[in-house]
């Protein structure tokens, strides 16, 4: 594809994935490049191993970022993205394992000691275990939150809301009062690729209901 | 200071030796709500257990509600200290996946007012950082300048801090040729005058350098570990630069060098940013000289909106603004990282599109969270006061810490 945009330009991706697909062995299960990026997606339990020979062998020093990403339709919903810089091959990758509520994903914190925080969040975020990291405490959420905000079925306005109650003197939680429903318009165009159907469209479907008033009608003139 | 056990306060014969503190989370030095449960062993500090997350709104959340462009606004309010150069990673971020072509001229505004949005920054970071360590009148001086900087901001966009001037495709609006001149004066005439003037009061200051230097020393490998980036990292030795290793818009015809620090202390990561204000400068010159004339959003009609003056005349551009502005624009799926060099370090932005007009997850990167984690390491063993010194030199803003 013939690059356009005017987005940082590392060094160049070719042969990256022939090579790290090879000295990673079997622990890839899928590896691709899409719109200048490497995506590694690499099994659960071997992403300490993953990572530790990319930072070891193949000089990815920095582990940039952790991402969380929620897929509620996958056997396994969850996806932890990690994000690696080589500052001296002046490259990118990124390697993503998937994750359901219950199975814990091995920390990276043995590699990495900002992967703490970093783990912290997406465990607050979304829920996602980590084993062997001894300080998984939520990070961004308020002391004695309940739930993982950024599930998709977590909804935009959450469930408590907090005030300053002259009576009792002090903040107190309650359950969430909107005056007003949360808004949230449709904009995406039918003929566009939306995946419901319009009120009234659905009897353009009936095929059968409409063949038969047709034959009616037929009938009707004889 | 060493404290005799024997002398240290007692109750019914048991030994206090440490105590905890709460450092926080309304505290001038904190530079925003940072919460830092400190254990100290008289005013020495031992441990640090940093809370942060006060300030968290959701942003990644809601982003995940609007459309691309109705999602733009949410970084300036990220790090409101340097909010265009937030915008910058998220609007390369969806020009990354729709592969679009970004006019010259917007390149260069764009450069432009990014490096503006630096010196702006780094205004207030240094006016800070002085100011946390004791001196109270050059804040006051570099504020003047920041002053300026915001003037120049609200002729280009309108705001003074939060523009939303970056869009998809090149800039909202074009600046007046009045604007860049007035720049230019400005940068010969009044801003190193005042800078340098400020600077003199700091730089050899002994009560200055008996507060920063060998403050908080972190070692290259060490820096490299903690995942640091932007002014931190280059204080530590390693030149990286994301404007120069992996340039973007036009910094890859930028002329400018990269100031590393030698000692990667509290004093090196202050005079690294004060160096970088003087390359700032070289670069928004440069960008003035260089501007071409030409559009400045994408031509592409699917992401960037008619102009006023069609609309008044045609029902078709009507139409198209309508709908660029209800429904916005469609992104092809796929998933990006892109970091770009905001005046605190890495800011990265990685977004997953599913196709609709709305971004799937827009995680955001922010500066501070690596950098804040390390103060505990940083923190071992200094006096209390240094703590403050070490923030400072820091720079964080926690309205991105928290996001």
């Amino acid at each position: 594809m013939n690059v356009l945009h005017s987005a940082p330009k590392f060094a160049s991706n070719e042969g990256v994935i022939e090579t790290l697909t090879s000295a990673l062995g079997a622990s890839v299960s899928v590896s691709k490049e899409k719109h200048g990026e490497i995506i590694f997606t690499v099994k659960r339990n071997a992403i300490e191993d993953v990572l530790r020979t990319l930072r070891d062998d193949h000089e990815y020093q920095q582990l940039m970022e952790i991402a969380g990403a929620d897929y509620p339709d996958r056997a396994e919903r969850f996806e932890v993205v990690y994000m690696l810089l080589s500052l001296t091959k002046n490259h990118r990758v990124m390697v993503k394992c998937s994750t359901d509520e219950a199975t814990p994903v091995p920390t990276v914190t043995t590699l990495w000691p900002n992967a703490g925080w970093l783990e912290r969040e997406v465990f607050d975020m979304y829920g996602v275990v980590f084993s062997g990291n001894s300080d998984l405490r939520r990070i961004l959420t308020d002391y004695g939150f309940e739930g993982h905000p950024f599930r998709k079925d977590f909804p935009m306005t959450g469930y408590t809301e907090l005030r300053y109650s002259e009576e009792e003197k002090r903040v107190v939680y309650e359950p969430v009062e909107l005056p007003q429903d949360m808004r949230t318009f449709d904009f995406l165009s039918p003929w566009e690729g939306a995946d419901y159907v319009l009120p009234g469209d659905e009897k353009a479907d009936d095929k059968k209901a409409d063949d038969k008033k047709t034959d009616d009608k037929k009938g009707g003139d004889k | 200071m060493s404290v005799q056990i024997e002398e240290s306060p007692t109750t019914e014969g048991d030994v206090i030796t440490n105590y905890t503190i709460n450092f926080g989370p309304q505290h001038p030095a904190a530079h925003g709500v940072l919460r830092m449960i400190m254990e100290l062993d008289g005013e020495v500090i031992e441990r640090v257990d940093p809370h942060v997350g006060l300030l968290h709104r959701g942003t990644e959340k809601l982003i995940e509600t609007k459309t691309y462009l109705q999602a733009l606004p949410y970084f300036d309010r990220l790090d409101y200290c340097s909010p265009l150069c937030q915008e910058h990673s998220y609007v390369l971020a969806i020009e990354k996946l729709l592969n679009i072509e970004v006019p010259e001229r917007a390149q260069y505004l764009r450069v432009l007012f990014a490096e503006l949005t630096r010196i702006c920054n780094h205004m207030l970071n240094i006016g800070a950082h002085v100011m946390d360590v004791g001196a109270m009148t050059p804040n006051l001086w570099v504020f003047e300048l920041r002053e300026d900087c915001l003037n120049f901001f609200e002729r280009a966009s309108g705001a003074r801090m939060h523009s939303a001037w970056f869009r998809p495709g090149g800039v909202h609006q074009d600046v007046p040729e009045k604007l860049l001149v007035d720049i230019g004066d400005w940068l010969d005439n009044r801003f190193f005058q005042l800078f340098d003037d400020a600077m003199s009061l700091v730089i050899d200051n002994r009560i200055f350098k008996q507060r920063n230097v060998d403050i908080a020393v972190v070692g290259r490998d060490d820096a490299i570990a903690w995942g640091f980036s932007g002014p931190l990292i280059r204080a530590a030795g390693v030149p990286w630069d994301l404007r120069k290793s992996q340039p973007y818009d036009v910094y890859d015809r930028m002329d400018f060098d990269i100031p590393v620090g030698t000692n990667s202390d509290c004093y090196d990561r202050f005079m690294v940013r004060v160096a970088e204000v003087r390359e700032s400068a070289k670069i928004i010159k440069q960008c003035i000289a260089e501007m071409p004339q030409g559009p400045i959003a994408s031509t592409d009609g699917k992401v960037s909106p008619p102009k006023r003056g069609e609309m008044k005349q045609s029902m078709e551009s009507l139409i198209h603004h309508f709908k660029l502005y209800t429904e916005g624009f469609h992104v092809p799926a796929g998933e990006v990282y892109v970091a770009t060099e905001s005046p605190k370090g890495e800011f990265g932005v990685y977004l997953v599109s599913d196709g609709t007009n709305k971004p799937y997850r827009c995680k955001i990167r922010p500066t501070a969270f690596s950098h804040l984690q390390a103060m505990d390491f940083m923190c071992k063993g200094h006096m209390l006061p240094d703590a403050t010194a070490i923030l400072g030199a820091i720079d964080v803003v926690f309205g991105e810490c928290d996001r």
